[in-house]
């Protein structure tokens, strides 16, 4: 199997600002904490530069705050950076015109943190999983409600559940339709945008399975954005820890998680709930 | 000693607008005594708010009690009546929601909402219900405490809220506090203090605690007890120290293996022909199959048996009952029982 | 504060806006005042001349507009020919008589609505609800012409209450209390069919806006922390519901002038809406004009009111005018 050796995504460099006004409105878009002192501009992401090699995971870990949704945004290219690049799979996407944008979006794909509000919930899952492809355009009606089914046992969920409203299913499943719609152009890029965070202990390991899973059939690349640092290391090859809108620390999982060096790193291990069943088990973390 | 809260035999069940039955609460039973936490640990759908709300006789209009009581300070509450369930509620009881963003009022402010629970309890003057509201945010937030007072939810953090829902739950001191899921919407350092306050809360003020969450991590170091929550029931009550380092019911002992960090490479329960390539990670988490139960379905047997990884064949015919494993420790499976 | 002078000056804009509008539609309108004049048989045509080239109807239009602005500026609102007086008394005294109406029938349609849609609101779906909105229901059907006609016939019939008019005919030799009692009397039947037509769709509003209020998380966990029933209802609901019900008292103090119109015809009370119908009958073009921007003003004011008292009452707006 041979793996191109060139990064899938590199960004160099990237700052974004917000004018108070913006942010302020985003606020509920990010779920983050509203800011007690508005000031006229928001320096979002200062200067971050990273890389995902392909087939791999990396997960950025930050409080809330850090700015790890607005690095999501503009690598998904909903948002227009300030200053710096992207370059998907070589190319630079920044500055690209809406046009050739729509050509490089089915390769990058997000899954959000809550599927409630993600997926309306009057649609059946036919309908949610085949709107990426009724937008693009692709397939014949019969082709995609093929496709859809596909689909559907891709995420282990039953055929039979396809024309259920979304209402109709529980957190996990959501997600699991969420992911679906997701893959439905064939990304080679996942943004999974705390993607766990709102499921049940047991289905967050049951989605994590998937995950792995996926990777390993699709040869799906992940950025995996959470301020669960277990489930970091459990899914993550490397880790970039995000403070203030910067890269602080980054390297492989181990080493991070380990040995941190940065204290916002620190910071976030000691907030990581310890917990040691059974005297066996490896403690993958320090408090 | 008398317990502070004894609940026997709870069943509740919803109705649905054709009047169909679907069971929420199957014959709960447990008992919290006076400054002790008791961690009520279950998943999306396995009741746990119900039991939230029917403690405090708060359930909604679709839901029929269908059986037991709530003995409250010797005091049935499902049989009490609206006059005197007032009076315990936010007084003798207090519940702290979910959603710390949509459970205060947008308009008013936080002062003023932790001063009407005072006052709706007290005949103090205006002056020394506000001092009152006073103290307990100064105990919450410290020096803070007056420029939260003064502000409006929407100015707040997360975790300013919850703190705020904290301090209107002890604002009158009471006997017993409900939390359901108070960290769920919290990032890991939130998460951190808010437990912290908890723990403040029972060792400082000697308030008991239910605290109902989905995370068994949460509950280390905080909780006394445990029970654990599955479709309705109760399948498991001990100490702490004993759900958590050896759990005796399968349903607990997979909940608790399948949260990260785990043991590397341990054998899954849905296994994957294709694990050989190096490439592929081990270390997959071992799950729980299947989804848990959809109560409108009701089949004989037990609950989790579907899913239980150590079924017999006396599992899906009867359903198991509470039994003791040691002096504080049950656990609801046919492993224990002597009845085969 | 920028607030309240970015709102006023998008009002100043609109009143400027809808005045060149007004202006150039009832110019446009065929014919005018002396057309009608020049039927007449008994005034001469040099007569008929005569005014209308003192009414300069025949320079250019914006010409006109520019003159009447200026004049507008030093109080002048125009000429009216029907009545042979200047626009602004003969409005005032007609504003003034349909703002008694109007006034008292609106300060009336809330302190009922109100109080009933929220007690409707909190008995959802029960008896009294079902009563209550069966009740508007049938008041939101009937036509106010058929309102206003039937309590009109009821006078008519009984004799219990006068038949139309402001006051009766010896209304100057009455003492204060006779005065009083008078108006009161003749204002009993319209204040009466503009208060039956106001209340539905107050009280469905209110409760609409309270029953979805009595849903959110807050107000339960306000009842789980024993806060009483009457406090919950009157107090933190009617609060939380506040920013609809603000916009509707907006609206109705916006149309405070203009809505009373057909009631004010049909029981002959002489107020703007008469006024207004007369001059568009007779072409009296100044009269017109200045009725149209008078309830313009109203409405503009009565929605910069609400804005107000959005901006007084719901922190959250201030908060995100702030920001800006």
């Amino acid at each position: 199997m041979d793996i191109n050796p060139q990064p899938l995504l590199r960004v160099e460099n990237l700052s974004k600002c917000y004018s108070a006004q913006k942010w302020h409105r985003l606020q509920s878009v990010f779920a983050a904490d509203a800011a007690k002192n508005k000031p006229k501009e928001f320096t979002a992401l200062n200067n971050v530069s990273l890389q995902l090699r392909r087939k791999s995971t990396l997960a950025l870990v930050g409080q809330s705050g850090s700015g790890k949704s607005t690095l999501a945004l503009c690598i998904a290219c909903l948002e227009r950076p300030t200053s710096g690049s992207i370059f998907f799979n070589q190319q630079e996407v920044t500055a690209l015109p809406e046009q050739q944008l729509r050509q490089i979006r089915p390769r990058i794909q997000l899954v959000f943190q809550d599927p409630a509000r993600a997926l309306n919930p009057r649609w059946s899952a036919l309908d949610l999983i085949a709107e990426p492809l009724v937008i693009q355009n692709r397939l014949t009606s019969k082709k995609r409600e093929a496709k859809v089914l596909q689909l559907l046992d891709l995420v282990a969920l039953p055929r039979t559940s396809v024309s259920k409203p979304a209402h109709q299913f529980s957190g996990g499943q959501r997600q699991r339709l969420a992911l679906a719609r997701a893959l439905a152009l064939e990304p080679k890029l996942l943004l999974l945008d705390e993607a766990l965070s709102a499921l049940d202990c047991s289905i967050q390991a049951q989605i994590a399975n998937l995950l792995l899973d996926l990777q390993y059939q699709l040869g799906l690349t992940y950025l995996f954005i959470t301020h669960d640092l277990a489930m970091a290391a459990h899914l993550a090859d490397q880790v970039a820890v995000l403070a203030c809108g910067q890269i602080v620390e980054s390297g492989s999982a181990q080493k991070v998680l380990q040995a941190p060096q940065h204290e916002a790193t620190r910071a976030l291990l000691a907030a990581t709930p310890r917990f040691a069943p059974n005297s066996s088990a490896p403690a993958l973390v320090n408090a | 000693m008398e317990p502070l809260l004894q609940v026997q035999n709870l069943r509740v069940a919803y109705a649905s607008a054709r009047g169909d039955l679907t069971p929420a609460l199957a014959g709960i039973k447990f008992e919290l005594a006076a400054g002790e936490v008791l961690g009520v640990l279950g998943e999306s759908g396995c009741g746990k708010s119900t039991l939230a709300s029917a403690l405090l006789a708060l359930l909604p209009g679709n839901a029929v009690l269908q059986s037991g009581s709530v003995l409250f300070e010797s005091q049935n509450l499902l049989a009490a009546d609206q006059r005197e369930l007032r009076s315990i509620r936010g007084s003798r009881t207090s519940l702290v929601f979910q959603e710390p963003s949509s459970a205060l009022h947008p308009t008013l402010r936080i002062g003023q909402q932790v001063a009407d629970i005072l006052a709706a309890h007290t005949n103090l003057s205006r002056q020394a219900v506000r001092r009152g509201a006073q103290q307990t945010l100064e105990t919450i937030f410290g020096d803070d405490a007056s420029r939260i007072a003064r502000s409006y939810p929407h100015q707040l953090s997360g975790g300013q809220r919850q703190r705020v829902l904290l301090a209107q739950a002890i604002v009158c001191s009471p006997a017993l506090l409900i939390a359901d899921e108070p960290t769920a919407s919290l990032d890991p350092a939130t998460q951190r203090e808010i437990l912290e306050l908890f723990r403040q809360i029972k060792v400082g003020l000697g308030i008991s605690v239910l605290f109902i969450t989905h995370n068994p991590l949460l509950l280390d170091g905080l909780a006394d007890r445990i029970l654990v929550l599955y479709a309705g029931q109760v399948i498991e009550l001990g100490t702490a120290a004993q759900v958590l380092a050896s759990p005796q019911h399968p349903y607990t002992a997979a909940l608790l293996r399948s949260v990260p960090p785990s043991k590397i490479g341990v054998v899954d329960m849905c296994t994957n022909a294709e694990e050989a390539s190096a490439s592929y990670r081990l270390s997959r988490l071992p799950v729980i199959p299947g989804d848990s139960l959809d109560l409108s379905q009701p089949a004989p047997g037990c609950r989790f048996e579907p899913r239980c990884s150590q079924k017999m064949p006396v599992c899906s015919t009867s359903e198991p009952e509470l039994t003791a494993i040691d002096r504080s420790h049950s656990a609801s499976c046919f492993k224990f029982s002597a009845a085969r | 504060m920028r607030y309240l002078l970015r709102r006023a000056s998008h009002a100043l804009f609109l009143l400027f806006g809808v005045s060149v509008l007004t202006f150039l539609f009832s110019a446009l309108t065929p014919g005018n005042y002396f057309d009608e004049m020049r039927l007449n048989p008994q005034i001469s045509q040099e007569t008929v001349a005569a005014l209308r080239a003192q009414s300069q109807l025949d320079h250019p239009l914006p010409l006109r507009y520019i003159h009447w602005l200026g004049g507008v500026a030093h109080g002048n609102l125009g000429f009216s020919f029907a009545y042979n007086s200047p626009v602004g008394p003969l409005l005032r005294t007609r504003a003034c008589n349909t703002l008694l109406l109007a006034g008292t029938a609106t300060v009336l349609a809330w302190l009922i609505g109100l109080p009933l849609g929220i007690w409707s609101a909190s008995r959802m779906n029960r008896a009294p609800d079902k009563l209550v909105s069966a009740g508007t229901a049938t008041l939101l059907v009937l036509p106010d012409l058929v309102l206003a006609l039937g309590l009109l016939i009821l006078a008519v019939r009984t004799g219990w209450f006068p038949t139309g008019g402001l006051t009766s005919t010896n209304y100057n030799g009455f003492s204060t209390l006779q005065k009083f009692r008078d108006l009161t009397a003749h204002m009993t039947l319209p204040v009466l069919a503009l208060t039956l037509s106001a209340l539905p769709n107050i009280v469905r509003h209110v409760r609409a806006a309270i029953a979805d209020e009595l849903q959110s998380p807050f107000l339960r966990a306000a009842e789980a922390h024993g806060i009483p029933q009457r406090k919950l209802l009157y107090n933190y609901a009617v609060r939380a519901a506040a920013n609809p019900l603000i916009s509707l008292l907006g609206f109705s103090i916006g149309t405070l002038l203009s809505g009373s119109l057909l009631v004010e015809v049909i029981m002959s009370w002489p107020g703007l809406g008469p006024l207004f119908l007369e001059s568009i009958l007779a072409r009296d073009f100044y009269v017109v004009i200045a009725g149209v921007l008078l309830s313009m003003l109203f409405l503009v004011a009565g929605n910069l009111f609400a804005d107000i008292l959005l901006y007084l009452a719901d922190p959250r707006i201030r908060t995100a005018e702030r920001s800006q």
